[in-house]
């Protein structure tokens, strides 16, 4: 999300999901969106049935490439240049939107010289993206307007997600789509509360609402508001708290509903640290990989047996009710929290999750219009600073939260591990459609475990041909960090040299193979999506 | 019999679809799309339709559990929170706040993250708390 704050000022979806509908061109970069969001991929199969043109860039043929008018197959990790190359047709031809330009952004002129530079020849050799593919996918962006962009974690999870990020608003605001009905930069965010979690908080360097820690005039208002002197040193991000158990300086960890064992970049790494914290206390519904290996395992409840809300990817904030009692003896998370403050010394009397909203609501100014009452079933969207505001479904509307739209000249950095003779193979990772996450919740599920019970790698059928390898034969995949089997599912989605590994299962751990060492400098987020590896054929 | 339906939002990815789980005699028989939702208006995927059944699971967590001689033994809220309390005050202070970290979650509401966070920053004084938006 720091890319989209840098630009616009605001880390999240500019637009509604309803109007995605109303798009004249819907651009999906780096999204499986009928697998991972079925529910807004109907909304862009409702804006094709309504005229819109769609274009698709994924390194995968995925399935929504086949409904697109133009689906290209970028090379892993190739996304800036892309991006810069159909900025480069568009500058040329003069389909910018001059007035917009001058009217709501800064810093034009230093992307126009950047983006000259990324001829549709070069493009093709870092992408390998036609010329004649991106000259139409430039074209029917820019002139089927408004375009929405939409990307997902094929966008950011890479040591360049910053820039991949910062390149898309690039392009949106190159041709006047933010701001306005239908248009926009939509991050599709994965978890149902990823949006709640950061509106929150829940990040090392912002207090509720992105109110700085370091300024002093934030910790003095949360100070007094919460009775205790804080601290105004940004905290440590879960990137970098790893190496800090490792070193010793973090001793002790309270995870909540989060499963890192599976979801850490290297499972390796982070085994090691966790074995090397003095108390490691868990919340969950089950017995996790992680819960496995804490000191204390707190029983949580679930969604469905508690009060409280959830801002989905569009900013909607939603109140969730509850329909059992907590199962057994478990116990929601904020009343496990709250006997916990509560016995280390600072009483925290709340007798309702209302409560604590309103407690919230009273310190962070983009949800302060908000109430139980006022959400109903369907939600207010953010920015909602007052008790007569009707919410917000798109941003940046007459001027951008931070004023105007910064444009940043981005140069194409390649990924941090490309193949070479020892490790041949591209490897990226992502998800499938009956699957959720580290699988905690979907594989205990009957209806859906029985659509997919095993992890498996997907590998091109001429590759396959070469290694001798026919569809269920077990591989053995290895990186420079660690190795792991699966078994083989012939695919035509992959190219050729590429392999995709889903990263919902156990016991066949992506992310023994993934680096967490390559990290995106100032987001923190781990290359998952591209890294090297060599496979054989096991042999028993 | 008693049966009621409760509205509610899906805990699976971002997109938020509203649903209505069906409860019959206190246990969730299935979960149906909320026809008047602004953002599903009727439909739902896969894991919506089935979003009751990790809910029912019996692989649910029943009780708090303490690793002793590295094997779990359920125990009572009152000794697993006050183990848990102890423990970390004496890290704080024997190491100072900072040493403690805390991570929230994307599957927590936001009541749970505002508190979640509150309990690091006001409770232990760290501003060691992250989630995994970023994984």
């Amino acid at each position: 999300m720091a890319g989209l704050a840098a630009a616009f000022g605001s880390g999240a979806m500019t637009n509604a999901i309803a109007e995605i509908e109303d798009a004249g061109c819907i651009f999906v970069i780096g999204s499986n969106t009928t697998a991972c969001h079925p529910l807004i991929s109907r909304r862009i199969f409702r804006a094709k049935e309504k005229g819109a043109r769609l274009i698709v860039a994924d390194p995968r043929n995925i399935q929504l490439s086949r409904f697109a008018d133009v689906a290209v197959q970028q090379r892993l990790g190739s996304d800036v240049a892309l991006l810069n190359g159909m900025m480069h047709i568009i500058i040329k031809n003069g389909w910018q939107a001059k007035d917009y330009i001058a009217d709501r952004t800064e810093d034009y002129e230093q992307l126009e010289k950047t983006v000259a530079a990324y001829t549709p020849e070069r493009v093709q050799t870092i992408t390998g993206v036609a010329p004649a593919d991106l000259k139409r996918m430039a074209k029917l962006y820019a002139t089927s307007q408004p375009g929405s962009l939409l990307y997902a974690m094929g966008i950011t999870q890479h040591t360049t997600g910053v820039d991949n990020v910062k390149s898309c608003c690039n392009l949106a605001m190159l041709c006047g789509y933010v701001g306005v009905y239908g248009g926009g930069v939509n991050p599709l965010r994965g978890q149902n509360n990823v949006q709640g979690a950061c509106d929150m908080g829940g990040l090392p360097d912002v207090f509720p609402g992105y109110q700085k820690v370091s300024d002093p005039e934030v910790v003095e208002k949360f100070s007094k508001a919460w009775d205790r002197k804080l601290s105004f040193k940004p905290g440590l991000t879960i990137t970098d708290m790893v190496p800090a158990m490792l070193a010793g300086k973090l001793k002790g960890l309270l995870i909540i509903g989060e499963n890192p064992k599976l979801s850490d970049p290297d499972w390796n790494h982070l085994s090691h640290a966790l074995k090397n914290l003095e108390f490691l206390v868990v919340q969950e519904l089950f017995l996790s990989e992680t819960a496995q290996v804490a000191d204390v395992v707190l029983a949580a409840a679930s969604s469905a047996e508690k009060e409280g809300t959830f801002t989905n990817t569009e900013r909607r904030c939603m109140r969730i009710h509850k329909a059992i009692e907590p199962i057994g003896q478990s116990l929601p998370d904020w009343e496990i929290i709250r006997r916990l403050s509560t016995a280390m010394g600072y009483k925290m009397d709340y007798s309702d999750p209302e409560e604590i909203f309103d407690e919230m609501t009273a310190l962070t100014k983009s949800y302060a219009g908000m109430n139980y009452q006022r959400l109903g079933i369907d939600g207010l969207q953010w920015p909602c600073p007052d008790h007569d505001h009707p919410g917000t479904p798109y941003l940046h509307k007459h001027q951008f939260t931070r004023g105007k739209g910064k444009f940043h000249a981005i140069e194409y950095q390649d990924p941090a591990e490309l193949p070479d003779e020892q490790y041949p193979y591209f490897l990226t990772t992502g998800r499938m459609f009956a699957h959720f996450h580290t699988g905690t919740m979907t594989r205990v599920s009957p209806h859906l475990d029985i659509e997919q019970t095993t992890g498996y790698v997907s590998i091109n059928p001429k590759d396959a041909g070469s290694l001798g390898v026919k569809q269920g034969d077990m591989l053995v995949l290895s990186s420079r960090r660690g190795r792991m089997e699966a078994p083989a599912r012939l695919s035509e989605s992959v190219e050729p040299g590429t392999l995709f590994l889903p990263i919902h299962f156990g016991e066949n751990p992506t992310n023994v193979l993934t680096n967490a060492e390559a990290v995106d400098p100032l987001a923190k987020i781990p290359e998952f999506k591209v890294s090297a590896v060599k496979v054989e054929k096991l042999t028993a | 019999m008693q049966c009621k339906i409760v509205p509610s939002v899906c805990s699976y990815c971002g997109t938020g679809c509203g649903i209505l789980f069906e409860v019959i005699d206190g246990k969730i028989n299935s979960t149906l799309p909320l026809k008047t939702h602004p953002v599903n208006e009727g439909k739902l995927c896969i894991k919506g339709w089935n979003l009751h059944e990790h809910v029912n699971s019996f692989m649910r967590l029943k009780k708090p559990l303490v690793k002793t001689s590295g094997r779990f033994i359920t125990t009572e809220w009152d000794e697993a929170i006050g183990l848990t309390a102890d423990r970390f005050s004496e890290i704080i202070q024997k190491y100072g706040p900072d040493s403690v970290g805390v991570l929230v979650s994307a599957k927590l509401t936001n009541e749970e993250n505002y508190l979640a966070q509150k309990f690091a920053r006001a409770v232990i004084g760290t501003n060691n708390v992250d989630h995994c938006a970023r994984l």
